[in-house]
């Protein structure tokens, strides 16, 4: 089975602090987005025709706030993965260094 | 702690060491790091001390552990990582020691010159191969045409040239030669035009290029060789060429002139070969036995030499007394250690058997010690840096417990962001409860090793930027609703002031606090988080921050009365204003509120009727405070040199110093006492301290004038440069916080605004990128300038003021502190 090793020990270290960083930061700004923040609102997708044509007047900006939130949590689960895959490396890494001395 | 305040107090000690166990003691002291020794013989220069056989010894051990430990880490041996410290070794063990370093130099050496010599033959052997082999080909083509006629294809010019045919030079009886050998690849066209100038068709040169790659003996590089065959006539020729070969370097073989010599010679070859190869690896397993051998002493003995070294120096700088049987020796020693200096010197006595113990004797001086100030691994930190700046003078205030938290403070104003304080803050974190993790310790980046150094200081500016950016409201340049904000838009709907229809055509509206219900009350902690939305969010936020400064400087001052004077009426004048205005005039009449930049200005310019006032008796009041700073002017210019020339003269005629000058800085103050205290012991003049410069009774009224007037223009000037370069921080601040909405603006919102199933995907790496930029740019970059602003800030405008930092360091002798040659060369 070849070596799944792909990134040496500094990589893999920033890999893992990223992706803490990213899942933290990700997931509270999709709590951020649901609960519908007012100083997020220069984040949000949104155009003068969603708010001329709305016939509910805030529910455009509510759905795509709640848009905005989804992707935020999806992405912060992509980072868990991410972590997941560079805590792996980061094991491999020691393995290899025990192994050669 | 009274010793972080104002440093430890110091005294001149002697020390009288029996010669048999001035060692013994030295090393004691060198142990535990007590004391500062000073140099009693200044005129004798190094060759000329008493102990320079021993140092010279020393010096070739070192020599020769040098050279081990190169050899150690070239063959990659790995030194043991426990941590040795052993003491320093008595002068009869020192023989020991030499004699097995010098055994194991000589073996050393003549192991690596016999692996050298055999690593040549085989090289030799190799190339000598490679040309049979490749030779075989040359001539092995002419070989399947011997039976056609005597033409030899290989040389086809001969058909050509009449005069120099094969049969005719048969019947002069020239020969025909070769000559086979090596040469570099990167020679070998010039080497064939060589040949070809100087011969002119009398040589044939052919040659093929070893696929190997060889290692050429000079450098041990792997280079590539090209194997070469030169067929000539005649000896003169057979000169030239072999001239000309000796030029370009080539190992030159002798070939084979017929098949079967050549089979013979190849079979030999490939049994010595194959000799060889056993033979060096048994070389290079003896070696590395030896080495490993070496590798596990090496470290102790790098310790040992190191520490006779310093022993045998501090030896050299005491002096005989006149019995000639015991040394003297003077040091600097904390007045609190002088217990601690005797118990050791009584262990080192008794270390070495003597019956006379060594005793310690304290005496007076005029001389100014050297500073301690004694701190743990969190304040040396803050020390350092006040240090950088000049070392304390004795006894004299030490800024560095203040400096813990002015400067994480000063930083944090420049920095405040929440979100970045919660990563420094993080990243100190680690360095802290990682701080005993070996490997962390011994790194040899120096960028890391400050880093590291300052780790303490990182986490109090980590901790100090997360309430300044509490404070701010700014989180990655977004504010944080944590308690609800005080202004409401629904309540200017409800009161009629804005209609729908209006709204629609405006870009920017404005909330007026005027009308009932728009502004509840102001927030808790902080900044609103509304004026994150707000479009005039700058200028509030930058007239807020300037406010925050002016009020928080002044506690750090100590100075002394004019200079307070000056700086109350005028600044202190300004501040109070503020406040007033601050609490006298609400939102309602803000149309009526004056400018106090203009009541200042008018204030210098004794204008008071063109603006209305504050408040009634202002004008009155803003003459005195005027009329009292500028009177305090000359007070600061003349009071001094006044003072002291009526006191110079009044001497005069008393006849007798008294020290009892005031003077303005208070170090010298003590100083002053302190000798004054010492003449009226009546201590005796002839001591043994080499330097016992007394008062000077010089007093030149012009200098001191002179001198007091500069002092009085920096001053005066200095207050109103300061108080602009304190606007430094609100600059800083305003840069932060603007480089964090741009990073945002620029690339999360990029990546949030996608709204189709690709944005998550690109969401990812976007926010990867936002990461990695807050880091560099905005914590390494913009933290690195904040620290340096503060820094600047502390030096210049802080330290200016009352700190003269003349002093002299503190070094005591201890053995932990001196560095090795080895670690010099970086090979620990």
């Amino acid at each position: 089975m070849p070596s799944l090793l792909f990134c040496g020990p500094k990589m893999a270290a920033c890999g893992i602090v990223i992706s803490i960083w990213g899942v933290i930061m990700l997931a509270m700004l999709g709590i951020f987005f649901s609960a519908k923040s007012a100083v997020l609102i220069e984040d949000v997708p949104f155009t003068e025709e969603d708010i001329r044509n709305d016939k509910n007047p805030p529910q455009n900006i509510y759905s795509l706030y709640n848009q905005v939130g989804i992707n935020c949590f999806i992405a912060a689960a992509i980072y868990v993965a991410v972590g997941a895959v560079s805590l792996c490396q980061v094991r491999l890494n020691k393995r290899q260094e025990y192994m050669v001395t | 702690m009274s010793s972080l305040l104002r440093g430890e107090e110091m005294c001149l000690a002697q020390l009288f060491l029996q010669s048999g166990s001035a060692y013994d003691c030295i090393s004691e002291l060198g142990e535990l790091g007590l004391v500062e020794f000073r140099d009693l013989n200044p005129s004798v220069n190094a060759f000329q001390r008493k102990h320079v056989n021993e140092i010279k010894k020393c010096e070739e051990m070192e020599r020769i552990l040098g050279y081990l430990l190169r050899e150690v880490k070239k063959a990659d041996i790995s030194l043991p990582e426990r941590d040795v410290n052993p003491g320093a070794p008595l002068p009869k063990h020192v023989m020991a020691i030499m004699e097995q370093l010098q055994r194991l130099e000589v073996e050393l050496g003549e192991v690596t010159r016999n692996k050298e010599k055999l690593q040549r033959n085989l090289l030799e052997l190799t190339e000598y191969t490679h040309m049979l082999r490749i030779t075989r080909n040359f001539v092995q083509r002419t070989a399947e045409r011997e039976p056609l006629q005597v033409q030899y294809e290989e040389f086809p010019f001969l058909e050509k040239d009449t005069m120099m045919d094969y049969s005719s030079m048969q019947r002069l009886g020239a020969k025909l030669g070769f000559i086979s050998g090596l040469i570099q690849r990167t020679k070998i066209e010039a080497f064939e035009r060589m040949l070809w100038r100087v011969c002119k068709g009398y040589t044939i040169l052919s040659y093929a290029e070893v696929e190997e790659y060889l290692d050429s003996p000079d450098t041990g590089e792997p280079t590539k060789s090209v194997v070469f065959l030169i067929s000539y006539w005649g000896e003169q020729i057979g000169q030239k060429v072999k001239k000309i070969c000796d030029c370009y370097h080539c190992h030159l073989y002798p070939y084979p002139s017929s098949n079967e010599e050549r089979n013979d010679v190849v079979e030999g070859l490939r049994t010595r070969i194959q000799d060889l190869h056993t033979v060096l690896y048994r070389t290079e397993d003896y070696l590395r036995q030896v080495l490993i051998k070496a590798s596990e002493s090496v470290y102790t003995w790098v310790i040992q030499v190191k520490k006779m070294k310093a022993i045998y120096y501090i030896l050299n700088l005491c002096s005989f007394d006149v019995t000639n049987k015991c040394l003297i020796a003077e040091v600097w020693c904390p007045v609190n250690d002088i217990p601690t200096l005797r118990r050791a010197l009584e262990e080192g006595s008794r270390k070495s058997g003597a019956t006379v113990p060594s005793f310690v004797n304290r005496i007076p001086t005029n001389d100014t010690p050297p500073t301690l100030i004694r701190t743990n691994k969190f304040t040396s930190g803050f020390q350092s840096i006040v240090d950088a700046y000049g070392v304390g003078s004795y006894r004299e205030v030490n800024p560095a417990p203040f400096t813990i938290i002015t400067f994480p403070f000063l930083f944090a104003v420049m920095f405040g962001d929440l979100g970045h304080g919660v990563i420094m803050t993080l990243f100190a974190f680690w360095m802290v409860l990682y701080e005993n993790n070996r490997k962390l310790k011994r790194t040899r980046n120096e960028i890391w090793n400050t880093f590291f150094e300052g780790r303490y200081i990182i986490l109090m500016m980590g901790l100090f930027s997360i309430y300044t950016g509490l404070i701010y409201n700014d989180c990655f340049s977004k504010s944080l609703n944590i308690f609800g904000s005080g202004w409401s838009v629904k309540a200017m709907f409800n009161a009629g002031v804005w209609k729908m229809d209006g709204i629609h055509g405006n870009h920017f509206l404005t909330l007026d606090p005027n009308v009932t219900g728009v502004f509840t009350g102001p927030y808790p902690l902080g900044i609103d988080p509304i004026w994150n939305l707000a479009s005039n969010r700058l200028t509030f936020l930058n007239s807020y921050k300037m406010k925050m400064h002016f009020r928080k400087k002044y506690n750090v001052y100590l100075v002394f009365l004019p200079e307070l004077l000056f700086l109350l009426c005028l600044f202190g004048y300004l501040v109070f204003m503020i406040l007033y205005k601050w609490l006298v005039f609400s939102a309602k009449d803000s149309r009526q509120a004056p400018s106090i930049l203009i009541h200042f200005i008018n204030m210098f310019l004794m204008q008071g009727d063109a603006v209305q006032p504050l408040y009634p008796g202002q004008n009155g009041l803003q003459v005195f405070l005027v009329v009292i700073a500028v009177l305090s002017v000359p007070v600061l210019l003349l009071g001094k040199p006044l003072y002291l020339y009526w006191l110079h003269n009044g001497r005069h005629r008393l006849g007798m110093y008294r020290g009892y000058e005031r003077v303005r800085r208070n170090s010298e103050e003590e100083l002053y006492l302190l000798r004054a205290h010492d003449m009226e012991e009546g201590s005796s003049h002839s001591d043994l301290s080499s330097s016992g410069e007394c008062q000077t009774e010089e007093f030149d009224f012009a200098d001191e004038l002179l001198h007091q007037a500069i002092h009085t223009i920096e001053y005066c000037l200095g207050c109103v440069s300061n108080t602009a370069s304190y606007l430094r921080l609100w600059a800083l601040s305003l840069a932060h916080a603007q480089l964090s909405e741009v990073l945002w603006a620029m690339v999360m919102r990029v990546g949030l605004k996608m709204d189709t199933t690709l944005g998550v995907l690109f969401l990812v790496p976007v926010f990867g990128l936002f990461a990695v930029l807050t880091v560099s740019i905005l914590l390494v970059m913009e933290g690195l300038s904040a620290f340096l602003h503060a820094l600047r800030l502390h030096w210049v405008e802080f330290q200016n003021k009352f700190y003269s930092g003349m002093g002299v360091k503190f070094c005591p002798f201890a053995f932990s502190l001196l560095p090795s040659s080895a670690e010099h060369e970086g090979l620990l």
